[in-house]
């Protein structure tokens, strides 16, 4: 994405996001909603698109792993739950049984070794056996994936729900222009858009970064120019892991770790078919809109209806996508030429 | 019906010594299809061999039986061994080869679409390890063999023309820097005129970088034009091989591959017959 195109998105989102308050306002004018006040909005706005960063790190493991290899991975949701479980019961461990209170940042990075055990795990004893077999049977495996990482990783730290402290302000909230934000919210959306600027430099850049892109687009060709499909699975799986664990913290230190942190993957899909299966900038759009969205039907709709509406919005706007635009905003343009 | 021999075999035709060879192998796709029924044939060091045959005689397959592709799509060499410079490489894989100097280049070209040709041509030193300088020298020497690909080096490989696609999957090969070229069909729908200079630029090729080629071919008469020596495939079978001026003047060749006999043109329906009663009574 040119900068010039993210600046066109920019105006597009403020605009949207005043006419969609304006389209509320009036609403209120004429009665249909009971309440309407522009400050509230915002910060609903504010808060739900700080919540769809969080979306869209979760969908993003889902699009690496789909483009690489065309795998719907159903089991990105436990490997979040895995990442989170890991860090805080390695945390855990070491001030039980060594007396050493391990450094978060330590911690993450022993995870992020445990993430990458994984991955070569799943690479070896799922992928390698299973390739040239049908997308669906993959599909299948990945759910077999998800049940096994899920059960391992509670036999492994234990079911109880977890609280994972990094120093971070849960409660605490700042007011820049006047909007009220949550301090906790901010940060976990500042690391979300680093590491996703990291993975874009990455991809772009890197001689491993552009091999990835190439197994994407054609395995064949890849293979037959030299790149190791094996290889290139393994780090995608990697990258997978570290993402699902960056999602894990930033969710699990917020709401406690526990084995809800595994079905925010079924918020993810949503988000996937708004954002297109293949397009990382998809699922960062795709995760923003379904944050904003909730929120300001939640607030401002659902006081109308008696609530609730949070829990199925997402799926609502992701049949509509469904109906109208099938590909996703931004699925890929599959090119074809005479 | 044996193999008609004109000559001795690529290597010793062209008096260089065989840098790759297939030994009477047989392949077989998933357990049971049996494709190549025993095929041999040689690259000579620095040569241009072509590998003729039509539709479904089993070319692409022997190409991928060398480079090793053929596991990806589930076939299987199972008899007969395939050496290079006299060291067996068929239980390598694809990555080993390139790094060993054996290279596809794809039938239906397979460029990356959404990678612009530049990255392309990049992808194609993944292999390598001797640093950026190398890697863009060798870009620019790319770039001199196709001064059309410098002129499109920004544009994403989808939206160019089928010619510039198959210079780029050439040379996207070429970055790997390899001893053997194994290139399927590179005039697959391309005009003539543009085949032409395809196939000078990949006589230069041979000539400046000393690199082997084996190409497959429906196009005879090009083919035959640009190698030095042709094995013909009928049925996963190597019916004929020689050197390619006598496999032109050999009157089966003219009239099944090139279309022409002593009686002038025959019609396709009159080939296809007079092949059938032949294979009959073989
Ligand atoms: N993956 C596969 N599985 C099963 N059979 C295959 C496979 N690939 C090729 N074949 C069969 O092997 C035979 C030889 O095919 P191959 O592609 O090698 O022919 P070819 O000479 O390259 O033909 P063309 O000129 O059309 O490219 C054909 O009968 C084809 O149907
Ligand atoms: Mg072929």
């Amino acid at each position: 994405m040119k900068p010039l195109h993210i600046l066109t998105w920019l105006v597009g989102a403020l605009v949207t996001i005043f006419a969609i308050g304006g389209l509320h306002w009036g609403l209120a004018q004429i009665g249909w909603i009971s309440f309407f006040d522009w400050s509230f909005y915002f910060e609903v706005s504010a808060a739900g698109l700080l919540q769809g960063v969080m979306y869209s790190l979760v969908a993003l493991g889902f699009v690496l792993i789909f483009k690489a290899s065309g795998i719907f991975n159903f089991a990105q949701g436990s490997l979040v739950l895995f990442a989170a479980l890991t860090m805080v019961g390695l945390m855990e461990l070491f001030e039980r049984d060594f007396g050493i209170r391990l450094h978060w940042v330590l911690a993450f990075i022993l995870t992020v070794g445990v993430m990458v055990l994984v991955a070569i795990a799943i690479e070896r004893l799922v992928l390698r056996p299973l390739v040239n077999q049908p997308p669906i049977i993959l599909f299948m495996a990945t759910i077999g994936i998800f049940y096994f990482v899920d059960g391992f990783g509670q036999a492994l730290w234990g079911s109880d729900v977890k609280v994972l402290d990094i120093g971070m302000p849960i409660a605490s909230a700042v007011s820049p222009l006047g909007v009220r934000m949550n301090v906790y919210d901010l940060i976990a959306a500042g690391v979300g858009a680093a590491l996703v600027a990291g993975l874009g430099v990455f991809f772009q850049y890197t001689r491993i970064g552009r091999a990835l892109r190439a197994v994407a687009d054609d395995h064949q060709a890849a293979l037959s120019v030299g790149i190791p499909l094996k290889t290139i699975w393994t780090i995608v799986w990697s990258v997978a892991g570290v993402v699902a664990l960056v999602a894990g913290i930033m969710w699990g230190g917020k709401a406690g770790v526990q084995f809800s942190l595994a079905l925010i993957a079924l918020k993810a899909l949503p988000v996937l078919i708004l954002g297109g299966f293949t397009s990382i900038p998809g699922a960062i759009v795709g995760g923003l809109i379904i944050g904003y969205g909730e929120q300001v039907a939640e607030n401002f709709i659902g006081l109308e209806i008696g609530g609730a509406i949070q829990d199925w919005f997402a799926y609502v706007l992701a049949l509509v996508f469904l109906l109208f635009r099938p590909q996703g905003l931004f699925g890929e343009r599959i090119i074809e030429r005479v | 019906m044996g193999q008609e021999r004109m000559g001795m075999g690529a290597a010793a035709a062209l008096g260089a010594p065989a840098l790759l060879s297939v030994n009477n192998i047989e392949v077989i796709y998933d357990h049971v299809i049996l494709v190549l029924k025993g095929v041999s044939l040689e690259i000579p060091q620095g040569g241009i061999v072509a590998l003729l045959g039509a539709n479904g005689a089993g070319k692409t397959t022997t190409l991928k039986a060398i480079s090793n592709l053929l596991r990806a799509e589930r076939g299987d060499v199972t008899k007969g061994s395939i050496t290079l410079a006299g060291e067996r490489v068929q239980h390598l894989t694809p990555n080993d080869l390139v790094r060993k100097g054996v290279i596809q280049v794809m039938e239906g070209r397979h460029c990356f679409e959404h990678l612009t040709v530049e990255e392309n041509l990049l992808t194609g030193a993944y292999t390598r390890s001797e640093g950026a300088a190398a890697i863009q020298q060798d870009l620019e020497m790319v770039y001199e063999y196709f001064p059309r690909l410098k002129v499109r080096r920004n544009s994403q490989a989808g939206y160019t023309s089928g010619g510039e696609q198959q210079m780029t999957a050439i040379g996207r090969a070429l970055m790997s820097r390899p001893k053997v070229v194994l290139l399927d069909e590179p005039s697959m729908g391309l005009a003539p005129q543009l085949v032409e200079q395809i196939f000078e630029i990949v006589k230069t090729i041979n000539e400046q970088q000393g690199v082997s080629i084996l190409l497959a071919e429906q196009n005879t008469n090009v083919a035959l034009r640009y190698a030095k020596y042709g094995y013909i495939l009928e049925s996963g079978r190597v019916v004929m091989d020689g050197p390619a001026d006598a496999l032109r003047q050999n009157e089966d060749v003219k009239e099944f591959y090139l279309g022409l006999s002593a009686t002038g043109r025959k019609s396709y329906r009159e080939v296809k017959h007079y092949k059938r009663r032949k294979r009959w009574l073989a």
